[in-house]
């Protein structure tokens, strides 16, 4: 008995309580975070591709990706059961599916052939096989299997220069004289809708306009040339089964012959796919090639956020901490904010859809856009609104993380400062806020991870599927907030949950949730970075 | 005599200007108060600091801090060019007077002024005083050492940079002479551009006191400055405040007796908010007026 008073007494099982919870914690996270660095690195490995010869004499050709033991053969006679293999095959318009199962106890052999291609399409998946037949136009210009890859692979590296070049026209120079077309075209509405047009104003607009769509039709041509080239050269591709294919070289992205390449050159290919994730376009209904727009649009948003978040938060902090006279008032007011932090975030994104949306943005339209109307300009969901909203969502952190920072200034300084004749607003300028400026950007840190991981408000405010344009690009006014853009978060949802082919799009949930993580750690990292530049500067003092 | 011709000319001013209400206050402490005694001795008892031109006059002096009363009827006159060292136990209110030189407890929530501050004649606490005006004419150095966690130059340049005066050459010039006031400048001429957080405790206080004399105050209000410094350091801040006083008024509040003796030429001793005891500090310390000043600075409570 005094025994275990003396055990409870001393704290041992508090502190060992304390510190399995502590473990717990860390354990869940390093776990989920291992799986999604595991998951997501791995995809970017070139797999070698094995062949296997079934009992029944077909044969398959993929990568494995899992295996797993199948339920039903588990039984007291044999414990372990039978296992399965599950198998990228690719050519999902050869086969239909891209995966298959593949009975352990079904195979009768295996082989790692060395020739074998892997192709990246830009269409239709990957294609295991190989190269039978190389054309240009309707001549062969080679045959075989061995001879065919030296005929053809310069081609495809000449294809990626074309891509580009297509790439340019179709988005900067078509996009430059679209854009110029509908201003003009909106001008000539505008006019004639005040009923202040002259016939020669009319006409030198038409003429203008007539200008543009000659150069489209100009650029239309260049592309229509180039898609030529583009399409010149085929390749008829074989699969295990004997199935034969014929692409152009254009359609393909990339071709790599995993079994026969060595580690070095693998890692080389590791390094290019991850680069090529974080720097390309989505094809395929985002399942596959990048998510470059994804990255810039999160990037984007939680910066314009910050800009709009920090000066209102820290203002209003500043009111309610040092200029307005404490009482129930502000007791009352302090309760509000902390307890709008905990609304949920759809919430925010009704009231965005609402107010900033229909509201703000139709009148917005009505005012300064009417002649584009009935097409919304900002009287749709958009960059603007959707930063402004998750801004909305965050500003109470910022406040409250503000008032701690201010409350955490030593009196001495104030004192101190208006002792030297400096009136309350220069001590707050000169000495306080800077003072607080750790405080203010805990509460940017704060800010930044709640919305950097924030999907639901913005699926009303803003962000889309597949967005046809950045935000940023080389039009005036350069920046376009009005613009739908692409998110991280959304993507994994969308990538994940709406995609028609799961299983394929699996690695690319796994690769997009890895790098909204990196994120919001660069992200973080940046402003604890600053953060503890500022404390080095402002702690310390003495006594 | 001066003094005395000080005070009835202000009294005078006060029964002008003042409404009905606090006339009859005056009026009624005249006739109550101890506090009157004070003056009345230091007229005849030979005050040594008679011939020394008043800088701060206190009149009727009360302070509420919400309900509470922190002092009471302070009457005192503070001579020019002389360190005078309140003392007192703890919440006898001496650093709240401190502070009601130079209005910073304008900015204390709840707290309310009754009397008058004169300095140079003028009352402190009429409307249309300026209150960071004031604060420019008296300066302050604080208990608790204050530097900003600026750079040694920004911490001094900073009450001249208030005064929008931007040259360079000239706020370097100010620097340097309010540091050599401080007798600082030969320690921290290399490092100026460094934090001021990185020097010791004692070269802090000396840098706040730097920083004070670089609005060029007409005096010196010193909230126990010497408490958290070693007694090197304090040593060095006393010798300061003796060439100091050549320049300015100080009035310094300490709960170090010997140190009130060693460096103040009057002391005044406080008590629950009161006045006990004004006078020459050789008379307080050898042969106060007051059995209480006796005990306090004998050691026998406080």
């Amino acid at each position: 008995m005094k025994f275990l008073q003396r055990f409870f007494a001393s704290g041992t099982l508090f502190i060992w309580l304390s510190g399995g919870a502590l473990a717990c914690s860390l354990l869940l996270i390093g776990g989920l975070l291992t799986l999604i660095f595991i998951n997501g690195m791995g995809y970017f490995w070139p797999k070698d591709l094995i062949q296997l010869t079934l009992n029944d004499d077909s044969k398959v050709l993929g990568e494995i990706v899992d295996s797993q033991r199948i339920p039903e053969t588990v039984t007291t006679a044999f414990p372990d059961g039978q296992s399965r293999i599950q198998l990228k095959v690719g050519n999902r318009d050869v086969y239909g599916l891209d995966f298959r199962w593949v009975d352990e106890a079904d195979i009768a052999q295996r082989i790692w052939p060395q020739d074998v291609i892997a192709f990246e399409r830009r269409e239709w998946g990957n294609f295991y096989g190989w190269v039978t037949v190389v054309w240009d136009g309707d001549t062969r210009l080679a045959e075989g299997r061995d001879i065919a890859w030296n005929v053809w692979y310069p081609f495809l590296e000449q294809t990626e220069s074309l891509h580009q070049e297509i790439h340019h026209i179709e988005r900067d120079v078509i996009g430059a004289i679209n854009s110029e077309m509908e201003r003009a075209r909106l001008h000539l509405k505008a006019l004639e809708s005040k009923g202040e047009i002259s016939q020669d104003s009319a006409d030198s607009l038409q003429q203008d306009i007539q200008q543009r769509e000659a150069a489209y039709q100009e650029q239309i041509q260049r592309l229509v040339g180039l898609y030529e080239r583009l399409n010149r050269y085929r390749v008829t591709l074989i699969d295990v089964t004997g199935e034969e294919k014929t692409f152009p070289v254009g359609g393909l992205v990339r071709a790599w012959r995993p079994n026969s390449m060595s580690v070095w050159e693998k890692i080389k290919m590791y390094a290019e796919n991850f680069w090529n994730v974080l720097t390309d376009e989505p094809r395929e209904a985002n399942t596959e090639g990048g998510i470059f727009p994804a990255i810039f649009g999160t990037v984007m948003m939680v910066l314009v956020m910050s800009v709009v978040v920090v000066p209102f938060g820290v203002l209003a902090a500043v009111y309610l901490k040092e200029y307005a006279k404490q009482g129930l008032l502000t007791r009352m007011i302090r309760i509000a904010v902390n307890n709008l932090a905990g609304v949920p975030s759809i919430v925010f994104g009704v009231f965005g859809l609402g107010f900033f949306v229909y509201a703000v943005g139709g009148t917005i339209d009505q005012l300064f856009f009417s002649v584009s109307l009935p097409n919304p300009t900002f009287g749709t969901g958009g960059m603007l609104w959707a930063s402004l909203t998750l801004a909305l969502m965050t500003v109470p952190v910022v406040i409250v993380a503000t008032e701690e920072g201010l409350s955490a200034v030593p009196r001495e300084y104030r004192e101190g400062s208006l002792g030297l004749g400096a009136t309350k607003f220069e001590s707050l300028m000169r000495v306080v806020l800077p003072c607080a400026m750790p405080g203010i950007l805990t509460g940017l840190i704060l800010a930044v991870s709640r919305a950097t991981g924030e999907v639901a408000p913005l699926m009303l405010t803003g962000v889309v599927k597949l967005a046809p344009a950045l935000p940023v690009d080389s039009q005036f006014p350069f920046m376009h907030l009005d613009r739908k853009f692409m998110h991280l978060g959304f993507h994994i949802y969308d990538v994940g949950f709406q995609s028609p082919n799961v299983e394929a799009a699996k690695p690319m949930v796994y690769v997009t949730t890895l790098v909204l993580v990196l994120v919001v750690l660069l992200l973080n990292m940046t402003a604890i970075a600053l953060r503890t530049r500022m404390r080095k500067r402002y702690a310390g003092a003495s006594v | 005599m001066e003094i005395e011709q000080k005070i009835l000319e202000n009294s005078v001013s006060l029964v002008k200007t003042t409404p009905a209400k606090s006339l009859r206050l005056v009026v009624e402490t005249r006739q109550t108060d101890p506090m009157k005694k004070i003056f009345l001795e230091s007229e005849t008892a030979q005050h040594p600091l008679t011939d020394a031109p008043a800088k701060i006059v206190i009149q009727d002096m009360n302070f509420y801090y919400g309900t509470v009363q922190a002092l009471k009827c302070v009457n005192m006159t503070v001579p020019a060019n002389k360190v005078t060292a309140f003392i007192g136990p703890s919440g006898c209110g001496k650093s709240t007077l401190l502070r009601c030189l130079n209005r910073l407890n304008d900015l204390v929530d709840g707290t309310r002024v009754e009397g008058t501050i004169l300095l140079d004649d003028e009352n402190i606490y009429r409307p249309e005083v300026d209150a960071t005006d004031l604060r420019t004419r008296v300066g302050m150095v604080f208990q608790k050492i204050n530097p900003f966690p600026k750079t040694v130059w920004q911490n001094v340049a900073y009450g001249p940079q208030l005064q929008k005066i931007r040259k360079r050459a000239i706020l370097d010039d100010i620097v340097e002479t309010s540091l050599q006031g401080a007798g600082l400048w030969e320690e921290v001429k290399d490092r100026l551009h460094a934090s001021a957080l990185g020097l010791s405790g004692g070269q802090q206080q000396r840098l706040c006191i730097a920083r004070a004399l670089a609005v060029n105050p007409e005096v010196l209000l010193m909230d126990e400055p010497c408490s958290a410094l070693d007694p090197i350091s304090t040593g060095r801040i006393e010798e300061l405040l003796h060439t100091l006083k050549e320049r300015l008024t100080v009035v310094i509040v300490t709960h170090n007796m010997q140190q009130a003796a060693r460096v103040s030429d009057l002391t005044g001793f406080f008590l629950l908010g009161e006045l006990i005891e004004f006078d020459g500090t050789k008379k307080i310390f050898t042969n106060p007026g007051d059995s209480r000043t006796e005990d306090y600075v004998t050691g026998r409570f406080g």
